[in-house]
Parts: C-alpha cells; sequence; structure tokens
C-alpha cells in the first residue's frame, strides 16, 4: 500500500487539536526529575562541608555559586533558543561571558587582597581530583534529562545544542559540589571547575550529535 | 513571496489557536513548494528525484511534530524552510553521499514553481504496517477513507479522545520508525 501526501496531511490536520508543552517546559520537568538523583548521589558520597554555615561569610565561598548558577542559566537560555530549528547563533553565545567574566571580576577581587597563600597554591587547591570527578559524575544524570529534554525541540545544531546542555549540567552539578568544595580561591574555580565543564561539555556536544538530530 | 509568506503565517496562527480547516490549507498550500525544494535539493546532490516524496512526507511530519518549536510572532517560512532543509540534509546523510545543500534551494522557493506531478510514496505507508493494528486503523481510516474523528471512533468503538491518542502515538512512531530506516 502507498500512501499519498494527500492522505498524510489529512491526518496531520485531524491531529491539529493536539498540543505539545514547550521545550522549556519538558527541560523543567527532566531536570526536576533528575536533580535529585545528583543531589542524593552528592549527599552519599561528599555532602555539604562541615564549616559551611562559617564559609557562607566569604564571599569567595558565596562567589562560587554566583558563577556556577549564572553559567547554568545562561547556558538553559542558550539551549532552548537554538532548539528553533531557524535560531541564529548569533550573540547568544556572547551570555557565557557572564559567568565568565563574573570569574574574571573574582579573580581581579582576590588579587587586590592580601592573602596567606601564594597564587599558585591557591589554584592548585587541595582537592582538584575529587573537584574534576565530582563534578563530572555528578553532571551525568543532569546531561541525560537535558538531552533527552532537548530532543523534544528541533535543533539544526545538534552539536552546539548537546554542548550547551553539557555547560547547563555542568553548571548546576558544579553548584551542588561548591558547597562540599574547601578551595574557594576564584583561581581554582577557573582551573578545576572550568576543566570539569569542558569535560562535561565535550560528552554533551558528541552525545547529542547522535541523539540530537531530528 | 512576501504575500504568500504572510499567508502562510496567518494560517499557522490559525491553525495553532484551534483552527484545523486552516492547518490543513496551509499544508496543502506548502506541499508544492517542498516538493520542489526537495527535487532542488536532491538534483544538486546528484541523486535521481524520484525519492523526494518520501522527503516531503518526512518534512510534513517534522512539521507537524516539532510545531510547537515555531515562535508564533516570526514568519513562518523560515522556520518552515529550516526543517525542510534539515530533513533533506538528513535524508542524504542516511544515504550516505556527499552533502551538499544550498540554503538558496529553500529560501528562493518560486511561488509559480509549476506544480509537479504527484509521485505516491512508499516508505511512509511501509512504516505504517509496523504500527500496532489498532494505530494503523486509526491512521488509515483517517488518511484513505478521510474520515472524521467522530465518525472513526464509532466504527472502531472507541472514544474519541482515544482515536486522538491512538492518532498521535500512531504519528509519532511512525516519525521515530522513519529516523531509524
Amino acid at each position: 500500500m502507498k500512501m499519498e501526501t494527500e492522505q498524510l496531511i489529512r491526518i496531520l490536520a485531524a491531529d491539529n487539536p493536539r498540543r505539545s508543552l514547550s521545550v522549556g517546559q519538558v527541560l523543567s520537568m527532566a531536570l526536576a526529575a533528575a536533580l535529585p538523583i545528583s543531589l542524593a548521589l552528592f549527599l552519599s558520597t561528599l555532602g555539604v562541608r562541615p564549616d559551611v554555615m562559617l564559609a557562607m561569610h566569604n564571599p569567595f565561598f558565596d562567589l562560587k555559586f554566583v558563577v556556577t548558577l549564572s553559567l547554568m542559566i545562561s547556558a538553559i537560555a542558550v539551549g532552548l533558543h537554538l532548539s528553533r530549528p531557524d535560531a541564529a547563533l548569533g550573540g547568544w553565545v556572547g551570555l557565557l561571558f557572564v559567568p565568565i567574566g563574573i570569574l574574571a571580576i573574582g579573580i581581579g577581587w582576590e588579587m587586590m587582597l592580601p592573602q596567606r597563600l601564594p597564587m599558585i597554591v591557591r589554584l592548585v587547591g587541595s582537592n582538584s581530583k575529587t573537584c574534576l570527578l565530582a563534578i563530572t559524575l555528578l553532571s551525568l544524570p543532569l546531561l541525560a534529562a537535558a538531552l533527552l529534554a532537548l530532543r523534544h525541540g528541533a535543533t539544526a545544531r545538534p552539536v552546539v545544542s548537546g554542548a550547551f546542555a553539557g555547560l547547563l549540567s555542568a553548571g548546576l552539578a558544579a553548584t551542588l559540589y561548591a558547597s562540599h568544595c574547601p578551595d574557594d580561591s576564584p583561581l581554582f574555580v577557573a582551573t578545576w571547575y572550568t576543566l570539569a565543564t569542558l569535560l562535561v561539555t565535550a560528552i554533551g556536544a558528541l552525545t547529542g550529535a547522535r541523539v540530537l538530530r531530528f | 513571496m512576501r504575500d504568500r509568506d504572510d499567508e502562510w503565517t496567518g494560517l499557522m496562527r490559525a491553525a495553532i489557536s484551534g483552527d484545523d480547516g486552516s492547518y490543513h490549507r496551509l499544508l496543502k498550500l506548502i506541499t508544492p513548494a517542498l516538493r520542489a525544494a526537495a527535487r532542488k535539493g536532491l538534483a544538486r546532490a546528484g541523486q535521481p528525484g524520484d525519492q523526494s516524496e518520501d522527503i516531503v512526507q518526512d518534512i510534513l511530519l517534522a512539521v507537524h511534530l516539532k510545531r510547537h518549536t515555531w515562535n508564533p510572532t516570526a514568519p513562518f517560512a523560515p522556520w518552515l524552510f529550516a526543517i525542510a532543509r534539515n530533513k533533506l540534509i538528513d535524508t542524504l546523510r542516511r544515504r550516505g553521499r556527499r552533502i551538499f545543500v544550498d540554503i538558496d534551494d529553500f529560501a528562493e522557493t518560486i511561488a509559480s514553481e509549476p506544480p509537479a506531478e504527484v509521485v505516491p510514496a512508499g516508505e511512509v505507508a511501509l512504516h505504517l504496517e509496523t504500527l500496532p493494528a489498532r494505530q494503523r486503523e486509526v491512521l488509515q481510516l483517517i488518511a484513505v477513507d478521510n474520515t472524521s474523528i467522530k465518525d472513526t471512533a464509532q466504527k472502531l468503538a472507541m472514544s474519541e479522545g482515544a482515536v486522538r491518542v491512538a492518532l498521535h502515538r500512531g504519528l509519532s512512531k511512525l516519525t521515530a520508525n522513519l529516523r531509524g530506516s
């Protein structure tokens, strides 16, 4: 049996009343479902650092959350924008300069203050391996959810969209990890958080290339 | 061209606010433009045009299932041709050919393009056979016999809601199967 295009159109028209959720709604639901998994993983292995009440008075501890959350929000905005097939990348990528800029200001600010530890010691920190591993692993459930949600969209750039799924999940995972991380120096964040984020972004891009085609 | 774009945009807005007739008309209106673009794209890639109708059907399915990604405040044509271009590239990739798709093929499709003869396509129909019986019956009654949702429900002793669900699931599944092939 062959189907004429005319007949297909009839089926599609009959299905017109069906409404789909927006990609943004699906993404929120997917992240809300995956976040408890990452959170449970985090709390059962690392947990919040014991001196958190004290740490909150340190502006550089708080700055980590501003950086990671602004990364997540920027990446969500670009990811959702790219879920439209006719989206131009244009100035949207510039949103990434928000977390980068905040981090740069943090580094400059720290430079101006007298420090107990030399720069290289602050950069290397005390737990860089845990940082890399934790952010990457905590990202994975979120990344899976983000990619699934973006499949609901229609991106013309699966690799770039996948990369932004990676960025947003790394931003969220880093937000969790930041509450454990004993290293508060923006130099540490700029080095190790960024490295972990790039790793997750690469995983997102590679997976996106396969799963985000429509 | 501008009139055409405005007409499409208007019809799509009406469709989204619930006018099934406008939607039907829009899909019929865009089909010749998509057909011309698909042929042009295939010819450019050095492929025979005999499968252009499969691509047209593929594009129509994607337009339908991804219409929530269209921004109703933007014109419809750029979105449509972005979907079409993506589907053509995808088809050529799946055939393992070199991809060379000029965006102008889609942007510049002239409204007065002579209507091409309709070649019945096989791919969608082929996958129709693989659907669960209920979904296939619903799709066939509506497509082939031009039955309304209401009459389909009566004929199959289902509720109208169940017919709508089967219809939508069938369409989604059809698309998934097409992608997998």
